[in-house]
């Protein structure tokens, strides 16, 4: 590169926005750039010329800068390297820093030398719905040509990368409320904020740009007959001193959302790049609820299409003006402005000051005749009824052609050749309505400025204001602003008076009407060469859409993924319109009956750590552990997650296996005794008088008989007569229970009592409270349990007569009041210990100290599954009845209880459902594979008869092998049958149906 | 996100809240009484209304209270809130 020569020298009056004496050194594709303070990468580069920075997604064109803000499809880079890069920043809001290093995220192989432009030169083969049509379309074969070619189109047609290691920036999250939130800050935005804090109201502004100012940042604009940017200085000057009013710059507002709430992006220390200071977050997330919003998001120039208009040179022609004024970059000697509507005189004007020849070729046969006079007068030549017909040139822009142009589009007559290097065209202004879209308000088509504008808000809390209406004077937006910012104070409940500023903008005479123009095409045979493009960042040309409603995808809808028209990280912002007035040209229908897509949010992509905020690592979802939790972890303890709790899956002695450590606990527990942390159970505390009401109505056995003092299992189901929690409930006193759930459903049966206590049953005395956490658990089990806790320093009263099966005391434990409840979910005689948690570890040392041994969930799943004792989630799954599982015994026939009636459900009371049983492999060394499914005969060709699956599989060290638990179908009719579990790898294992209690099945071993 | 306004807490955000289906499901008195597919309305049926719509929400994160509230599936337009009766706030000591 030979330096920054398209820079404006210093005397020149423009570029008030960047510091001289600030020189930032960059790198850009490994070349090293110099820019200033206050430039975007966009402007520090094209002060070296509008060069090929990228290549287009299908073609492989080369493509230069097109615009100068958020609307940008072409200049897409990746930010720096390694964990801080970021992919698809849009290179004309990335505020230059020094040492910034970006690339370039499609040009393979390399921005100079694509060996994809082949595409370009073979594009006849790939038309608008090429893939579809080769890889997934009905031929035959098409999926195996999708393999095939899918990693080579897939690197061809890729944006950036994704950064391969973990992002090391922090990311921030913030909430806020507000009477009115302001959604832009150029004029009509800072008019509305400026009146609504006068009014006294809460008030945000937020603003994408490093600046406030928006179109006046180009420095050309005057108000009350001073420049416009003093008035947005003291205007935010005003605002600054205002007490409730926060000025967000760098922030985009992503996403509205019902009721007025917001999600919002504030660049941080992203502005300063991988060397921001540390206290800062990259970017901030925030979170806004507004009693109103007023939307001056503005609007997105628009295009017309010609041959070539994607050669590097040409561009949006407002995107001249802001990169002349507010950089003093003009990336051009000879500037070529092609416009329909008023807009490009500003930009001859300012160009014209700086002594850079311009013509002007203007659609319109008759502009407006003090404009065209003034530019005249400034040296401008203006060409009236003619349009930009063609670009000469491939890498660059060479020179342009303007041809005479008619109401429909056509040209007419010889094309004139114009002399130029920078070509600026403008179709007309989109409103920025994404905002608008996103609350669901469908916009219309306003027939005389040729643009959609926003509809039906202020019944939602919006109000528009400013060139999002399609307002196209300066006189206009400050008006429109001070109307909104007026009406949402008002709404907002503000009633504070203040007198309206009586501002004077240059512009109140308003422009001139807009005469449509979409695209400059001939029709004629051996029309004009090259292709025209729609859509730049998708390769979407005039032709693709023609061809869309040739196929009769005339839907909008259609037309979007047909032709992939406004897909992408821009989403279409300055090609969408003209794409479906394209479409209506060919259909002959207005824009307005063609209509718009949704947009959806964001409205610029936001990078994922923004959204994740703190919510990452350690913090990305709370982490319970128990009071035992640190004697766990110092012995050898290895964690297994339920839920959000930290359990001990089994405890490691020495150098031994998991498998040695699970067998060595199982024998523990049924040779001498263990101790469980069942600390994590849900716990329920249930008081009032009508408690055993509520248990009967819940569960699905009887509760009426249960007297102060013990215990009883219950099954939990849903009205469709499916388990869902089971759990033992102990009486303590007259009007007081306790109830106790599986780990992972505690709050789930908390919400399920309380949803039925509310809203059905609001007459039934009953409190539920949880106290899960308020009590530590031990569960002492083993035929030396009774010997163990009669040790502890107690005065209850351990003896089988005093404390038998299901007895629940309390008592005083280790000098603290406690709970004890003799239930077995191992099959030995077992006691759960339940005192304070501050007690927790006190206990469970002297448990140990006791001669205990600890014991982990999984051999507490080895144990309770040689009894056939179920496990929620495991043996069930959201299909299986208490019947099903072999607990009919725990189903009351004499009450009714919720789910009850389904079990007469012809579906639910068929015999043959699949049932619990136990499954013994005839290989004693094999264990099957939990979810392994079931079949009768192995051999069997697809599609193959599933017949249940295994739910539970162990190797036992008492039973000496492998077992298992099953739900089959028509199980209890298959007892002493031999069935086959299927391997993930290939294979069968064939294995014996069983009753499902492998272990002391008369139970006599519960009483110790 | 809506704003939702619970009865009881005033104005709060959406995520605060679970929901809790179409409100008015009365569960029958006499279940044994019903035909299968009287069951089987109360039980998987539900109105899916277009347009106004009562259903229930809980304050989960909240006061844990259940309401109930008329929303517009179309529009997410919501308005009238409304207590289930019995044990009243104002009745715990």
């Amino acid at each position: 590169m030979s330096g920054p020569q398209f820079r404006l020298p210093a005397h020149v009056p423009m570029g008030r926005r960047i510091d001289r004496e600030a020189p930032l050194a960059f790198t850009f594709n490994g070349e090293t750039f110099t820019g200033y303070a206050g430039d975007t990468l966009a402007s520090a580069l094209l002060a070296y010329g509008a060069f090929p920075l990228a290549r287009s997604f299908k073609y492989h064109r080369p493509r230069g800068i097109w615009s100068a803000g958020a609307e940008e499809p072409n200049a897409l880079v990746q930010l720096e390297a390694g964990g801080y890069s970021q992919p698809n920043l849009r290179a004309t809001q990335v505020e230059l820093y020094s040492g910034l290093t970006a690339a370039s995220v499609n040009a393979w192989p390399s921005v100079d030398f694509d060996m994809m432009r082949a595409n370009d030169w073979l594009s006849p083969i790939f038309p608008a719905g090429f893939y579809y049509k080769t890889f997934m379309g009905g031929g035959f074969g098409a999926g195996r040509w999708w393999k095939l070619f899918e990693p080579f189109i897939r690197r061809a047609a890729g944006f950036g990368k994704a950064p391969a290691v973990p992002d090391p920036d922090r990311y921030e999250r913030m909430n806020a409320h507000c009477d009115v939130l302001v959604v832009g800050g150029g004029p009509a935005g800072l008019s509305a904020a400026s009146i609504a804090a006068s009014r006294g109201c809460r008030v945000i502004l937020a603003d994408e740009q490093a600046e406030p100012g928006g179109d006046m940042l180009a420095g050309d604009r005057v108000v009350d007959g001073a420049p416009a940017l003093d008035w947005v200085a003291a205007t935010l000057d005003k605002l600054d001193a205002a007490g409730d009013v926060t000025v967000l710059r760098r922030t985009t507002v992503a996403g509205l959302y019902d009721d007025n709430f917001a999600t919002a992006a504030e660049s941080v220390g992203d502005r300063f790049g991988p060397g921001a200071p540390a206290h800062l977050p990259r970017l901030r997330l925030w979170r806004i609820r507004a009693r109103q919003i007023v939307l001056a998001a503005g609007a997105h120039e628009r295009p017309y299409a010609f041959p070539n208009n994607d050669t590097p040179g040409v561009m949006l022609g407002n995107a001249v003006r802001h990169y002349a004024g507010r950089y003093a970059v003009v990336p051009g000697r000879r500037v070529l402005l092609g416009t329909n509507n008023d807009s490009a005189y500003r930009t001859a004007r300012m160009l014209a000051d700086a002594g850079i020849p311009v013509t002007v070729a203007d659609a319109r046969e008759t502009p407006p005749a003090s404009l065209a006079m003034e530019a005249e007068h400034a040296g401008v030549t203006v060409e009236s009824g003619f349009a930009i017909s063609a670009v000469l040139g491939d890498r660059r822009v060479r020179g342009a052609k303007i041809s005479r142009i008619l109401p429909d589009g056509e040209t007419s007559g010889a094309p004139r050749l114009v002399e130029t290097d920078l070509v600026g065209v403008s179709g007309g202004w989109n409103p920025a309505l994404h905002l608008a879209s996103h609350r669901r308000a469908k916009p219309v088509w306003n027939e005389s400025q040729a643009c959609f504008v926003p509809d039906g808000l202020s019944a939602l809390g919006v109000r528009a204001a400013g060139a999002v209406t399609g307002a196209e004077s300066l006189a206009d937006c400050l008006e429109q602003g001070y109307a909104a910012g007026r009406d949402a104070a008002r709404a907002a409940g503000r009633t504070k008076r203040s007198r309206k500023p009586a501002l004077k903008a240059d512009d109140s005479a308003g422009p001139a009407p807009i005469q449509p123009l979409w695209a400059v095409t001939s029709r004629r045979p051996g029309g004009r060469k090259g292709k025209s493009f729609v859509d730049l960042q998708n390769d979407v040309t005039v032709k693709d859409v023609a061809l869309a409603a040739r196929e009769n995808y005339r839907s909008v809808e259609h037309l979007k993924r047909y032709t992939t028209l406004g897909m992408g990280t821009d989403q279409g912002k300055t090609a969408n319109v003209t794409g479906l007035a394209l479409m209506g040209m060919e259909t002959g229908r207005t824009p307005g009956a063609v209509g718009t897509t949704t947009f959806r949010p964001p409205y610029t992509p936001i990078p994922f750590g923004a959204l994740a905020g703190r919510d990452r690592g350690a913090l990305f979802d709370p982490v319970r552990e128990t009071p035992m939790f640190d004697w766990h972890a110092a012995n050898g303890a290895v964690f297994e997650d339920v839920g959000q709790w930290k359990r001990p899956f089994a405890y490691r002695r020495g150098g031994e296996s998991l498998e040695a450590a699970i067998d060595r606990e199982v024998r523990a527990v049924r040779d001498g005794v263990g101790v469980m942390d069942a600390s994590t159970l849900g716990k329920i505390d249930l008081k009032g008088p009508d408690v055993a009401t509520l248990l009967n109505r819940i569960y699905t056995n009887d509760w009426s008989k249960l007297r102060v003092g013990r215990a009883r299992y219950g099954l939990m189901c849903h009205e469709d007569g499916m388990i869902f929690d089971d759990g033992v409930t102990a009486r303590l006193g007259d009007e007081h229970y306790v109830m106790t759930t599986t780990t992972g459903n505690a709050a789930t049966v908390q919400a399920w009592l309380e949803m039925w206590l509310q809203t059905e049953w609001p007459e039934l005395r009953v409190f539920a409270t949880s106290v899960t956490e308020a009590y530590a658990t031990a569960t002492v089990a083993g035929p030396e349990a009774r010997a163990l806790v009669s040790r502890l320093d107690s005065d209850i009263d351990w003896s089988d007569e005093a404390f038998p099966h299901m007895a629940a005391v309390t008592g005083s434990v280790m000098g603290v009041p406690a709970r004890v409840f003799r239930v077995s979910f191992s099959g030995e005689a077992s006691w759960e210990i339940n005192v304070p948690a501050h007690r927790g570890l006190a206990l469970w040392q002297a448990l140990i100290d006791g001669g205990a041994t600890p014991y982990g969930t999984e051999a507490m799943h080895v144990l309770r599954a040689e009894k056939g004792f179920i496990i929620v989630g495991q043996e069930t799954d959201g299909t299986v009845t208490p019947f099903d599982v072999g607990m009919g015994w725990a189903v009351s026939k004499r009450k009714d209880f919720i789910g009850k009636r389904s079990y007469n459900r012809p579906d639910t009371a068929r015999p043959d459902r699949k049932h619990l049983v136990g499954l013994l492999p005839l290989d004693r060394k094999v264990v099957l594979p939990e979810g392994g499914q079931i079949v009768t005969d192995p051999a069997q060709e697809p599609p193959v008869t599933m017949l249940g699956h295994v739910t539970s599989s162990y190797r036992s060290p008492s039973l000496n092998g492998g077992f298992a638990l099953a739900l089959l179908k028509n199980g209890r009719n298959r007892m002493g049958d031999t069935v086959h579990i299927l391997k993930l790898d290939g294979g069968a294992d064939p294995a014996r149906v069983v009753e499902p209690v492998f272990y002391d099945k008369d139970g006599g071993r519960l009483h110790g | 996100m809506l704003l939702i306004h619970c009865p009881y807490c005033g104005p709060r955000d959406e995520t605060e809240f679970s929901y809790g289906g179409e409100a008015d499901i009365a569960r029958p008195l006499e279940p044994e009484a019903l035909s299968d597919a009287e069951w089987a309305d109360y039980v998987f049926l539900r109105t899916n209304a277009k347009g106004r719509f009562k259903e229930q929400w809980v304050h989960t994160h909240g006061c844990g209270r259940w309401f109930t509230m008329v929303r517009d599936t179309v529009t997410h337009e919501h308005g009238e809130t409304g207590v289930f009766g019995g044990f009243e706030p104002d009745a715990v000591g």
